[in-house]
């Protein structure tokens, strides 16, 4: 058997669905289990080729469901594993992703967004984003990584593993499938040789010594009998979540300290808002960007900061409003006005900002 | 807490006594799952893994590890444990409703794939903790919330008959078999059968049990036992319908 699956660092030109499948090879998964959906197939055709040489492995389940579930009963049983889904996919997940929440189960989950509702599109969109944050019967106790490139997808895939076994809540990677299915440049690397450690896994069930004499049985539930018992352990979630959330919050800034304009855009359209700045100061204005990496926990320190001199906020998305709901809900009281720009299940390209912010003058 | 002398050494004293009714099944169906895992020294190797409706009241009952899963979800959690752990012994453990109807693609598919886990269902005829609806295994003609006038056939098809179907679908090598309340000494050998499955590694193992409700079925002792004993057994036939090594229509 093949020892490490990545030494040392190396340059490859691949889709993101190949780059996620190495990158959960380097950091140590040990199982996939998953069920098929465009555009995240190829995250299992990659894993199923590449697993058995590394002595990982794979389930195919009945539906996204079960795939949700085992998942779950995979992290239970000590392993480090995910799944992948996107669109009607990610809607079934919800129930699994909802227990994972309760139970504090660390299960990463990686969804490549396409269109929505419904069926609707196989190829691209940001409309997953209030379901990915907030989706379930719950308070979205969920870490939301939003990748911008393969390189991002690399390096959010490995870091995932090592937020959900750290803070113990369960931890997203919301691509597109912009990024699945596109072919660029990514430096793929073992995580120990730069220095990442692999957040040791623990065994949720099935620990050593007889339960009961040698040790207390895992009795793990999310049903609870009264009101005040259930208050008690969500009070207990929720305060787990904000008290991790100052060191998971994660973003990127471009020329926003004395930007008029700053353009907030997340995930792959992060790339034509930083474009658009760079076109845009060309021809003289102050536009910035800023990006939130983490959608869930947001970033809200930091993008105060960010826009405390701007005169507006132009909220570049493919959604009809999911982020800027994210965004408003957190800016609650700024006086800085809100502009959206708007493309449901369509991509947004660089030209397409600078005209829009030309044109509005 | 001293347990009196005939209760399984798996089952977990400061839980007992267990929270279900009066009269109900569960604690006998668990009574044999635990003189099972007593008697095969497995304790320190369960995980057991319960549904929700009344078979969630078993979540602390064993000193044994165990998972309080969702609607019919168990076989799946229980699944994902097993293939990353394939040393755990694992009990998917659940009532009708959770594994025929909202759980039964999982039910359908574990045993289509023999997944190596052993899934005990509780057959009562009704969905018992959302207070007595009608089931996939509600006789014809059976009053319940959700059928008042009685089950009608032509509108919501025939009781399911689980074990068949499983059977149906799983290769030689696994076990399956429907035993009863009402013939302890016979279930427990089943669930004993189906647990040595697991063990042996040979395929997927299933047990329905017939159990009482009598809380939702309105009846009094002798009716209840009347009914698991005459009326349940004209649609549900006790026995086992594969076992390994021995030729299948036994």
């Amino acid at each position: 058997m093949a020892d490490k699956p990545i030494k040392g660092e190396k340059r490859f030109f691949v889709t993101g669905n190949e780059v996620v499948a190495w990158a959960a090879l380097a950091a140590d998964v040990d199982i996939m289990y998953g069920y098929p959906i465009t555009p995240q197939n190829e995250i299992m055709h990659y894993w199923t080729r590449l697993a058995p040489k590394y002595g990982r492995k794979f389930l195919q389940t009945e539906d996204e469901i079960s795939a949700g579930f085992t998942t779950c009963g995979g992290v239970f049983s000590g392993a480090r594993a995910f799944t992948a889904t996107a669109g009607p996919g990610n809607t079934l997940m919800q129930e699994p992703m909802s227990m994972a929440e309760m139970m504090r189960i660390p299960a990463v989950f990686v969804i490549t967004q396409r269109g929505g509702p419904s069926t609707a599109t196989v190829i691209y969109s940001q409309q997953e984003v209030t379901l990915t944050c907030f989706g379930g019967n719950g308070e979205g106790m969920r870490i939301v990584y939003s990748p911008g490139s393969h390189q991002d997808l690399y390096d959010y895939t490995i870091k995932a593993f090592n937020t959900a076994w750290k803070y113990r809540f369960p931890t997203f990677v919301l691509g597109d499938g912009y990024q699945a299915k596109m072919r660029e440049s990514v430096i793929m690397y073992d995580p120990e040789e730069r220095g990442v450690q692999m957040e040791p896994t623990e065994k949720i069930v099935g620990k050593e010594g007889m339960p009961g004499v040698d040790r207390e049985p895992a009795h793990l539930r999310n049903t609870y009998n009264t009101e005040e018992e259930l208050n008690v352990v969500v009070n207990e979630l929720v305060d787990a979540f904000w008290k991790a959330a100052p060191e998971i919050v994660e973003h990127q800034e471009f020329n926003c300290e004395d930007a008029d304009i700053v353009i907030v855009a997340h995930g792959v359209v992060t790339r034509a808002a930083q474009a658009a700045v760079k076109e845009l100061r060309d021809q003289g204005k102050k536009v910035g960007h800023f990006r939130p990496i983490t959608l869930r926990p947001y970033p809200i320190e930091a993008m105060k900061k960010a826009i405390a001199q701007a005169k507006e906020i132009i909220l570049v998305e493919s959604a009809e409003g999911q982020l800027d709901k994210l965004v408003k809900a957190e800016l609650y009281g700024s006086k800085v006005p809100i502009t959206p720009y708007f493309r449901p299940g369509m991509g947004i390209t660089s030209e397409e900002i600078v005209e829009f912010i030309n044109k509005k003058g | 807490m001293a347990l009196a002398p005939n209760m399984p050494k798996a089952w977990r004293a400061e839980t007992k006594p267990h929270k279900f009714c009066p009269g109900c099944g569960h604690g006998l169906v668990l009574k044999a799952v635990g003189e099972c895992i007593d008697e095969l020294g497995i304790q320190d190797r369960i995980v057991f893994g319960c549904d929700i409706g009344c078979s969630l009241l078993s979540w602390d009952f064993f000193n044994t590890d165990a998972i309080q899963t969702h609607h019919g979800r168990t076989t799946p959690v229980l699944t994902g444990v097993k293939r990353a752990r394939p040393d755990r012994i694992c009990i998917a453990y659940m009532g009708d409703g959770g594994g025929y109807a909202i759980g039964s693609q999982h039910l359908v598919n574990a045993a289509s794939r023999n997944e190596k886990v052993t899934v005990i269902l509780v057959n009562n005829c009704n969905y018992g903790m959302t207070g007595g609806q009608m089931a996939p295994t509600t006789l014809p003609g059976m009053k319940t919330e959700t059928s008042p006038y009685g089950r009608d056939v032509e509108a919501t098809g025939n009781p399911t008959q689980g074990p068949e179907m499983v059977s149906a679908i799983t290769p030689e090598g696994a076990y399956v078999a429907r035993g009863t309340t009402a013939n302890l000494r016979q279930l427990k050998k089943m669930i004993k059968k189906a647990l040595e499955t697991q063990l042996n590694g040979t395929g997927f193992s299933f047990v329905e049990a017939l159990s009482a409700c009598p809380t939702n079925w309105r009846t009094n002792a002798k009716d209840t036992w009347n009914f698991v004993e005459k009326e349940m057994t004209q649609y549900f036939k006790v026995g086992e319908l594969k076992v390994p090594g021995e030729k299948e229509g036994k």
